[in-house]
């Protein structure tokens, strides 16, 4: 029943590195044509918005990632003519890490941009 | 006898400190956090406020003589008693209590006689910090910012009376008066903005835009439950869209009424362009003077008008041929032996009082000493809480948030149920008793002493350091997260990872904690306040060893 | 069955943004309940979108995309009165669709 092809290894993938490799991708490198948006601090470390872009030529995927998770992809989602290569999402944090936005080309190069964003405890305040 | 000269004197000290003449054609009143002081106060300035990495010896971070020098302030004046924390109990017998809005309207009125047209902006942190404001859910500061005539708002503290009691005032009380602008508060489904971003007002021919920047924190440093559907962000894309879209409809002015804190401010106008000034607020500093800051388009005038309603800020632009060719800036001290109270807000200040006075006025205890709070570490006020918080339920370390809120007292002063709410009053100031680890107590310290000391500004919060009693450490502000906090003690022994300590604390932001029954912290306070006899003994503050940033011009030496 | 998504889809120039907010539990896999037995993974792991019809776009998502989603996107050459459709799929097999109209 499941109709689609669903990239466990991507999912599982505990770095980075080896979620984009399981796209294909070969080591990211980082890259000013990428942008990701993201807080400084989250709000809410249970809903931290996030957005993948590029202006790269010939891209494949956008890839949005989570250093510091269990498992560091949160999405990814295939650029095709039809869209902007531009989407948002909200992830889940455990704690304070580098979210990186990730560009694979069709000819499998990786790109990326990254930010840090923290997860704090709070409460304080002037 | 010396008396009418000595008023003479005040009489003297007062024209030359308020007469202020007109600059140019377009002028900004500023004030911010007041936090419901609608009465004169005492209010001691931080003698520690660190600067580390670019902040390090710049405004804000300034304390003392060193915040004189940099203002050009002479020491001993009433300015340099306003602006610091120097010879505190003797200069503040002399140049007696500040604020209070009956003698902020004075001055308010005068700056507006002196202004044709300009604009009082309120910065926000003016709806909390008070028993009053608690009990009339911010009612009574409502109507005060009415009568003085508020123009413009924005806020911070004002969002944990809840969200729908912020839209009812903004929507019913504020309706045709005061416009509540935010142009980084939206909605958390399809990011719909919750209040204007900003107004276009003209001011003698000349329209200028006043662009409202809420604290971008709200939800981590308050409880998040208060404003479950909203989201807040330093947002500088958009503000840079709300710069771009005011001018595009003809603003010659553009301002930006901010409660991100002066390092924000600071690192915000350095990014955005098109804007003249940020006047901001939430760090509680006075600033004597303004800070320019450059950046691609030019340059923004940065500044902060301190707190409790004891300063306001007088910003005058020269606009001409389309263009602001000139400005200045002067910070107000509101002192209200100098400033006669305006009768009719006196009169409103009086009858929102009045059923509350007797509850207000009861005399919990006398002090021995001088009780404050501001500075990064502790305040003799803050010690009070917490070595009542630990007396009073058998606990070995208590914690305090870094509130900057809160008033001070002299030696000698009665200490009043008044005092006590204007140092614990929030929404949420349930006192808590939990045992935590070892480990925990340093990930805590570390949490909160990053979001003090993060080299960039951004990830900062603007409060200062947790309170703590019982426990010891050694800090060092420069160090990475994670790294600052060493050599934690208890009674002189290491605290060790994995055992668990007794930790009472109030104003917990997670919403469990508001479910628990817990009693308001006051109550713990006051039961031990009326066990000491009628009078409070001066407390032996409890401050961590520094082991970085020092020497720093934002320390005071001694 | 799952509640309906709320999908908002708005023209801006040659171009429509879309905004979806899902119902999903998006269940991390991480979390243990009472008796300590981990609770398993449930998740959206598959999303698509159609134009009037066409194919636009596809993603895959893990556990850790936010309970309740929210998806963006912008697709070009849409005006007001397309037709703008959305699709998950869980990693249960559980699969839900709506429809929203370019304003
Ligand atoms: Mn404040
Ligand atoms: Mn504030």
């Amino acid at each position: 029943q499941f109709a689609f092809a669903f990239n466990k290894t991507a999912f599982d993938a505990k770095s980075i590195a080896d979620a984009v490799k399981a796209y294909g991708g070969a080591a990211p490198a980082e890259s000013k044509d990428v942008t990701l948006t993201a807080p400084d601090i989250a709000e809410n470390g249970a809903v931290v918005p996030m957005a993948v872009a590029s202006s790269l030529p010939n891209l494949k995927h956008l890839l949005v990632l989570v250093e510091k998770n269990p498992s560091a992809l949160v999405a990814k989602f295939d650029v095709s003519d039809a869209v902007e290569p531009n989407f948002s999402t909200r992830a889940k944090m455990g704690q304070t890490s580098d979210v990186y936005a990730v560009a694979i080309t069709k000819d499998n190069k990786a790109f990326f941009a990254k930010k840090e964003v923290k997860v704090t405890l709070g409460g304080c305040g002037g | 006898g010396l008396g009418r000269w000595a008023n003479a004197d005040a009489q003297v000290a007062a024209n030359a400190l308020y007469d202020v003449p007109r600059f140019g054609n377009v002028s900004f009143l500023h004030m911010t956090d007041c936090h419901a002081q609608l009465n004169p106060v005492y209010f001691r300035e931080p003698s520690v406020n660190l600067g580390v990495a670019g902040m390090h010896g710049r405004l804000p971070h300034l304390v003392g003589e060193q915040l004189l020098k940099a203002a050009k302030v002479p020491a001993g004046s009433a300015e340099a008693h306003a602006l610091t924390y120097l010879d505190f109990e003797t200069a503040a017998r002399r140049y007696g209590k500040v604020g209070g809005f009956a003698h902020l309207a004075t001055l308010v009125k005068r700056m507006k006689a002196s202004r044709p047209g300009a604009l009082l902006l309120d910065g926000g942190d003016t709806w909390q910090g008070s028993a009053t404001a608690l009990w009339t859910k911010g009612q009574d500061m409502v109507d005060a910012a009415k009568l003085l005539g508020v123009d413009i708002m924005t806020g911070h503290w004002e969002f944990t009376l809840g969200m729908d009691r912020v839209k009812e005032i903004v929507e019913k009380d504020f309706a045709g008066k005061v416009d509540f602008v935010a142009q980084n508060v939206k909605t958390t489904d399809f990011g719909d903005p919750v209040f204007k971003p900003y107004v276009i007002r003209e001011m003698n021919g000349v329209p200028v835009a006043i662009i409202g920047q809420a604290f971008p924190y709200t939800p981590i440093a308050n409880p998040r439950y208060f404003v479950a559907d909203w989201e807040f962000g330093i947002q500088d894309e958009n503000l840079q869209k709300q710069v771009d879209e005011a001018r595009a409809k003809g603003a010659k002015v553009v301002v930006v009424l901010s409660h991100n804190g002066m390092d924000v401010d600071l690192k915000m106008a350095s990014r955005v362009t098109g804007v003249d000034a940020i006047l901001g607020g939430h760090t509680h500093d006075g600033m004597p003077v303004a800070t320019l800051v450059e950046n691609k388009g030019g340059k923004t005038i940065v500044t902060n008008a301190g707190s409790n309603g004891k300063f306001l800020g007088v910003l005058d632009f020269d606009v001409k041929g389309g263009k602001v060719a000139d400005f200045r800036y002067r910070l107000l001290p509101v002192f209200a032996n100098m400033l006669p109270a305006d009768a009719q807000m006196q009169s409103l200040i009086t009858k929102i009082r009045a059923p509350y006075e007797a509850k207000l006025a009861e005399q919990l205890a006398v002090t021995e000493g001088t009780l404050y709070r501001r500075g990064n570490f502790n305040g003799s006020g803050d010690q009070l809480l917490l070595d009542a918080l630990m007396d009073v339920q058998g606990a070995e370390i208590a914690f305090s948030p870094g509130f900057r809120w809160g008033t001070s007292l002299l030696p000698g002063q009665a200490l009043t149920r008044e005092w006590l709410m204007d140092m614990t009053a929030t929404t949420y100031s349930y006192a808590t008793v939990a045992p935590i680890s070892g480990e925990m107590l340093k990930t805590i310290l570390e949490d909160v002493a990053d979001n003090l000391f993060n080299p960039d500004p951004y990830y900062q919060q603007g409060g200062d350091m947790v309170r703590v009693g019982g426990l010891q450490y050694t800090i060092d502000p420069t160090a990475a997260m994670g790294r600052r906090i060493t050599d934690m003690r208890l009674g002189g022994k290491p605290i060790e990872a994995s055992r668990n300590y007794k930790v009472a604390g109030w104003a917990p932001v997670a919403e469990d904690a508001a479910k628990a029954g817990n009693k308001p912290v006051w109550e713990l306070v006051e039961q031990w306040l009326k066990a000491r006899g009628g009078k409070v003994t001066a407390r032996k503050v409890n401050v961590p060893k520094l082991a970085g940033a020092v020497p720093n011009p934002g320390l005071a030496e001694g | 069955m799952a509640d309906p998504m709320r999908i908002r889809a708005q023209a801006q120039g040659d171009k429509a943004v879309v905004r979806v907010l899902m119902s999903h539990e998006m269940e991390t896999g991480q979390r243990k309940d009472a008796s300590g037995k981990v609770i398993p993974a449930w998740h959206i792991s598959e999303v698509t979108a159609t134009h009037n019809g066409k194919p636009v776009l596809s993603a895959e998502w893990g556990p850790a995309v936010a309970k309740n989603p929210f998806l963006q996107f912008t697709i070009k050459g849409a005006k007001a009165g397309d037709k703008v459709a959305v699709t998950w799929k869980d990693n249960r097999g559980d699969t839900r669709t709506d429809e929203a109209t370019v304003s």
